[in-house]
């Protein structure tokens, strides 16, 4: 099964005109993944690595039965583009755009919401790899990445690069690896994405990577032990020397007096008898799939 | 971005919240002439951004204008909390009768704002909250709807309020939200919010932090995130380079790519016996001039006694960081050691260069923390 992106994912490229737009588009197919259109207001009846582009989202939604779109637009423009995506009714949004507003941010997610059955990825995050269904709607490097049975899910982007290595060097892969982003609101969080593995039969065990800032940690350990998750978890936390009132390169990456240390997020998952890592190599020995 | 406390009462002002009169001074000579126009007896404070300021000494009550200049020459120039005072807010010295507090920021968890209310004002709200929870109202409002009159009369409905305390109260709380809003503030705080005992409410004390990703389009505050106040020279320094670093007390500088990876170099650092001095993020798929221009950073911190440098990608170039670090080397002449791990592009060519510049590599992150730590010295 995978989750997220699988077989059945037709995917616009927002923004694929652009220098990342065009350099990810050429990845993601390269990799397997069914692009089937991309937008870029005014650059409609273009084509980008051959795939058509057009005006608007519900245009090429309507034209390709795409259910999935990736977004590469600037920041100031993410609010429109992931509105435009929800009425467009997709069902995943996976926002790639660093620098998001709040507030955008706020209301994008609320919008999202409201129409019910529509997953926001991000913002500020590499999207989702699902290895054995050849399918990435993100920015990943691609041979890191194999078929396997561990889902990882993380707020980092390079720092889950080099675990999902980890676990391909040791020969486990990786049923699917989500990144939910760095930013201080996002749509998935690390429950939702909790949830999504636990229901997943192709998932065997996760691996979570979390960071300082917020309390999506704290979270993801109470759900764990409320519901006697069935599947072990591993957690990893970076930013243990992070000093407080400093944003640590991620705008969510940020302690705020005694909210959000590292030290809270270790000692939820501990409560949670969930083993943390010490460092990122002690991660696959402590998985126990 | 972090309002200082005029600024902060400045904007509020605008939206119709009742401030103290007063202005901001940085020389005694000012701030005598300040305390002369509000008249009366007047309160000094410290705009330095650190809580706990008022225990610290930071704010300081004087009769008159003589009494205002005397306090200021020694409060100026001073260091209260590590932070130098280079600017007083003088103000109106009120006559409380009650404290409240209001506030709203984000809540990252509901994906929504937060308003806070408490009868309880002038102390650390947290404290309020844990101690006496009665005393505190929480209300997440909806993002497409926001905050109305009904909402603001509901959030104080658990208090035990006048009839005109509470109409007043709600009548601020919905302009502390609109403010906000239209602001892109990450936090709007009023505390204490007094009523004072001729019966006019007064935000004593406010706090503004305005969300920095929002900046684009609040042309007022252009040009006033130049410097930061809480910002170490460095760390200005970077900025204005657009590179995310963070100052660290340590003496092992650590580079990367990817705000989670370096912040699992730093810890890796620690964890192998070693101190970081820094943080720096150079971000995916960067140049070489940003590679170089961060790795100059980072050498030239005095307390610097060796560098590693991270790398973990698709798009960044091992080869763009290696021609980096070996351009960096060079110009500014440095013998302390360098350790760098990178897996990416051209990560063969890479290596390549830096072992012909006889600059240490390795296959992955750890080892490269070990193998600097054992050569660098003054840890």
């Amino acid at each position: 099964m995978s989750i997220i992106v699988g077989r059945s994912t037709r995917v616009i490229v927002q923004g694929i005109t652009g220098r990342e737009g065009r350099f990810h588009t050429a990845s993601m197919l390269q990799y397997g993944t069914n692009i089937v259109a991309g937008v870029t207001p005014g650059k409609g009846g273009e084509e980008v690595e051959g795939v058509p582009v057009y005006d608007t989202a519900a245009e090429a939604v309507a034209r390709h039965q795409a259910n999935t779109s990736i977004m590469f637009v600037p920041a100031r423009f993410a609010r429109s583009a992931i509105l435009e995506a929800v009425d467009a009714g997709l069902s995943t949004i996976v926002a790639i755009t660093e620098g998001v507003a709040h507030k955008d941010a706020i209301e994008s997610m609320a919008r999202a919401e409201q129409r019910g059955d529509t997953i926001v990825i991000g913002p500020n995050c590499p999207g989702v790899i699902s290895p054995s269904k050849k399918t990435k709607v993100g920015i990943m490097p691609n041979h890191i990445f194999k078929p396997g049975r561990v889902g990882i899910v993380s707020r980092s982007g390079s720092l889950t690069y080099e675990i999902a290595w980890h676990t391909t060097q040791a020969g486990l892969g990786q049923s699917t690896c989500v990144g939910i982003g760095g930013d201080a609101i996002i749509g998935l969080d690390f429950v939702g994405a909790l949830k999504m593995f636990r229901d997943d039969d192709e998932t065997d065990g996760v691996v979570l990577i979390g960071e300082i800032g917020g309390n999506a940690e704290e979270a993801a350990a109470a759900y764990i032990a409320e519901t006697g998750y069935p599947k072990p978890v591993v957690a990893y936390i970076a930013g243990r020397m992070a000093p407080p009132g400093k944003r640590m390169g991620h705008a969510g990456a940020i302690i705020m007096g005694e909210m959000g240390t590292a030290s809270s997020k270790m000692d939820a998952f501990a409560a949670a008898s969930v083993p943390v890592a010490d460092r990122p190599s002690q991660i696959v020995g402590l998985l126990r799939v | 971005m972090k309002l200082p406390e005029f600024e902060a009462k400045a904007v509020l002002k605008e939206y119709g919240i009742p401030v103290p009169r007063g202005r901001d001074a940085s020389t005694p000579d000012e701030v005598e002439l300040a305390a002369r126009e509000i008249g009366g007896p007047v309160v000094l404070k410290a705009q330095i951004p650190v809580s706990g300021r008022g225990k610290a000494g930071g704010i300081l009550f004087a009769d008159d204008p003589a009494g205002a200049r005397k306090i200021a020459s020694g409060l100026l120039g001073s260091t209260i909390k590590e932070s130098l005072v280079n600017t007083l807010l003088v103000e109106e010295a009120l006559k409380v009768d009650k404290e409240y507090y209001l506030s709203v920021t984000i809540d990252r968890v509901a994906k929504r704002y937060v308003v806070l209310a408490s009868v309880e004002g002038g102390v650390d709200i947290e404290q309020v909250a844990l101690a006496s929870p009665e005393k505190v109202s929480r209300y997440w409002t909806d993002p497409l709807s926001g905050l109305g009159e009904e909402q603001a009369r509901e959030i104080l409905a658990r208090f035990d309020l006048s009839d005109d305390t509470a109409a007043e109260l709600a009548s601020l709380l919905t302009i502390m939200f609109s403010a906000a809003m239209d602001k892109d503030a990450e936090l709007v705080e009023l505390n204490p919010l007094v009523r004072t005992t001729s019966g006019t409410f007064v935000a004593v004390d406010a706090r503004m932090i305005i969300d920095d990703n929002a900046l684009f389009r609040h042309e007022e505050f252009a040009g006033r995130n130049l410097s930061r106040e809480d910002e170490t020279p460095l760390e200005l320094e970077a900025r204005k380079q657009n590179l995310a670093y963070v100052d660290l007390p340590g003496s092992t500088g650590v580079i990367g790519n990817g705000a989670g990876l370096v912040m699992a170099t730093v810890d890796l650092v620690h964890h192998f016996g070693g101190s970081p001095a820094n943080f720096l993020d150079i971000g995916g798929g960067g140049s070489v001039d940003i590679n170089r221009r961060g790795l100059l950073l980072v050498l030239s911190k005095p307390e610097v006694k060796g560098v590693v440098v991270n790398i973990f990608g698709g798009i960044t170039r091992c080869d763009f960081v290696a021609q980096a670090v070996i351009e960096a080397t060079e110009e500014s002449g440095t013998d302390k050691p360098i350790a760098v791990s990178m897996m990416g592009t051209n990560e063969a060519e890479g290596k390549r260069m830096l072992d012909e510049a006889g600059v240490m590599n390795f296959p992955n992150m750890e080892e490269a923390v070990q193998g600097l730590l054992r050569v660098q010295g003054g840890r």
